[in-house]
């Protein structure tokens, strides 16, 4: 008899489906995953390591580029853990921004989310319409931060500015004559908190849309329904967190459990699946863009009512504005010293943990009392899913790999930090 | 009835004409795509982009070599050196910022006490030949000068944010 051995493939890391730099070795009798082993670190860019060597306010930037499709989320981890070493609480109005921008993240995420995994079944139109919507975010986070990406927009003490009063404008073309341009801008015409209720009126029913081509569909069933189930006693014996450990049917978030900032305020539910299969995960997060809509809607009623200072006026942590510093002596002394030095954190320790689109993020924070972090620890929620992607995959075939890895929601840039 | 009804709609590929309908709508509806070189998307004033030196409006440069932004930068993109000039005032001898280290944080700009160093809204610019990522003084001073009215004014937009 001839001896018939395991066959390895490679997967990755240039695989489009291995979203990002994911290296995965199969082991396949025939179609059937025998053994998954993923390979990191291709995108290890030592994170951890850099913060270490400057100052605390200079690392915002570096915690956008770490889970690079929800920015501010993760900047929300990092200055949690510094307010809390600090002792500091940042005014209500920024409190408020911040739990808007988060949501608005949790839409972005979850909708590049969708698209992708979507594209990775084999379906082509959602991932356009989903980039469709999330150039209406960007827009938000461009015109709140300046960039549309990497917003370095969260500071310890607040946040940098406060919304602006006016959106910026199309311009006619030949392409568009004055008529088009003027339907074009017509949600641009009141200020940033217009344009997103603007937004979240009209997003219910582009998430009726995506539901529409995916929900009932029975290839997208069959792609999905019955694909890499976790129990929920697994789930949580593997650390899953959010959208993966709520697909397991346990109502965990960090929003109800745990609140912070000003989730206590919020009216939201959490939907949890039943079976903990990717097509569970799939609704599951459908559903969670439809209550994060819901959070924007009550932080723009919010924010329309209370205007108010954005961050604190504690010249030891916060930069004085622009005007006192360029009026008075003293603020440009502090000036100058907050962007040289920047300001100590007492010696001690904190975890801050948010409730990222992906599960739990955390930043363990160790001050000795210096301008920079002793040593900082990134919990990242992606390194613990794709930990469990080889128990997830055995048993399945080699195409249900791509759908289990995109509905774990995989970013590489998290995962290796 | 319920059962029927399902097995009706199972057996006429029910879900796949829903979706079909919500495709074929879009694809006969007005499209949203930009033509871009001709036209672009809406750029905030607050955008981070290409940086620039400015100067005052008697033509003298607003940089004062505080090094501030030196300081604040987190990729380490900023050179500058110093000298006092043959007036006896203090100005940069040196300011290069390498655009492939920078990440557009936009630390030097909030960390510029005279508003000498800014972040513009140009985002359309290329390199041509190695080393040209490195703008050097004089580059930065003519993004300034040829962009000065139009930077003014977003810097004005967005003063009292600030």
């Amino acid at each position: 008899m001839a001896d018939i051995q395991n066959y390895t493939i490679n997967f990755g890391p240039q695989h489009p489906a291995a979203h990002g730099v994911l290296r995965l070795i199969l082991e396949m009798d025939g179609e059937v995953i025998e053994r998954a082993d993923p390979h990191i670190g291709l995108l290890h860019r030592a994170t951890e390591k850099l913060v270490e060597n400057k100052p605390f306010n200079q690392s915002i930037g570096y915690m956008d580029r770490l889970d690079y499709v929800s920015m501010m989320c993760n900047e929300h981890a990092y200055v949690l853990a510094m307010e809390k070493l600090l002792g500091v609480t940042p005014p209500i109005r920024a409190q408020y921004i911040r739990v808007m921008f988060d949501e608005i993240t949790r839409v972005l995420n979850h909708l590049l989310w969708l698209g992708a995994h979507a594209l990775d079944v084999g379906a082509m139109t959602v991932f356009l319409y989903c980039f469709r919507e999330r150039e209406d975010l960007l827009d938000c986070y461009e015109a709140v931060s300046g960039a549309r990406m990497h917003a370095t927009y969260y500071r310890p003490g607040g946040v940098y500015r406060d919304l602006p009063d006016c959106m910026p404008q199309y311009q006619a073309s030949r392409w568009h004559n004055e008529k088009a341009t003027a339907s074009l801008n017509e949600n641009r015409q009141g200020s940033l908190l217009d344009f997103i209720e603007d937004f979240s009126n009209r997003f219910p029913t582009l998430v009726d849309e995506y539901e529409t081509l995916l929900t009932d569909n029975r290839i997208w069933k069959q792609r999905t329904v019955d694909i890499g189930i976790v129990s929920p006693e697994r789930a949580k014996a593997l650390g899953f967190t959010g959208a993966m450990l709520r697909g397991s049917g346990v109502a965990w978030d960090l929003r109800k459990k745990q609140p912070y900032a000003v989730y206590d305020k919020m009216d939201f539910d959490i939907p949890v699946g039943k079976t903990g299969d990717c097509y569970d995960r799939y609704v599951v997060r459908v559903e969670e863009m439809r209550q994060a809509n819901r959070i924007i809607k009550q932080c723009i009623a919010w924010l329309r009512e209370n205007p108010g200072p954005v961050m604190l006026n504690n010249h030891k942590i916060v930069p004085p504005s622009r005007v006192e510093m360029k009026s008075d002596m003293e603020s440009l002394i502090h000036h100058f010293k907050l962007f040289t030095e920047g300001f100590c954190i007492p010696e001690g320790e904190a975890y801050a943990a948010v409730e990222h689109p992906k599960g739990e993020f955390g930043i363990y924070l160790v001050s000795d009392g210096a301008n920079k972090p002793y040593r900082l620890k990134i919990r990242a929620p992606g390194f613990v899913h794709l930990s469990a992607l080889d128990e997830m995959v055995r048993g399945h075939m080699l195409a249900d790999v791509v759908t289990i890895l995109s509905s774990q929601d995989i970013v590489f840039g998290e995962v290796d930090r | 009835m319920n059962k029927l009804i399902a097995k009706l709609k199972s057996f006429t590929l029910w879900e796949l004409l829903i979706g079909m309908k919500l495709t074929g709508r879009y694809f006969f509806s007005k499209k949203m795509t930009i033509q871009f070189p001709e036209e672009k998307t809406p750029t905030s004033p607050r955008f981070r982009g290409l940086h620039a030196l400015r100067r005052y409006p008697n033509g003298e440069e607003r940089c004062i070599a505080c090094k501030l932004c030196e300081a604040v930068c987190p990729a380490l993109a900023i050179t500058i050196e110093a000298q006092p000039r043959d007036d006896g005032s203090r100005r940069t001898t040196i300011y290069e910022i390498d655009l492939f280290k920078c990440i557009y944080c936009g630390f030097c700009e909030e960390s510029c006490p005279v508003d000498s160093i800014v972040e513009t809204t140009i985002k359309n610019y290329h390199f041509t030949k190695r080393g040209d990522n490195i703008m050097n003084k004089q580059e930065l001073l003519a993004v300034g000068d040829k962009f000065e009215q139009r930077i003014a004014q977003e810097k004005a937009d967005d003063a009292k944010f600030r």
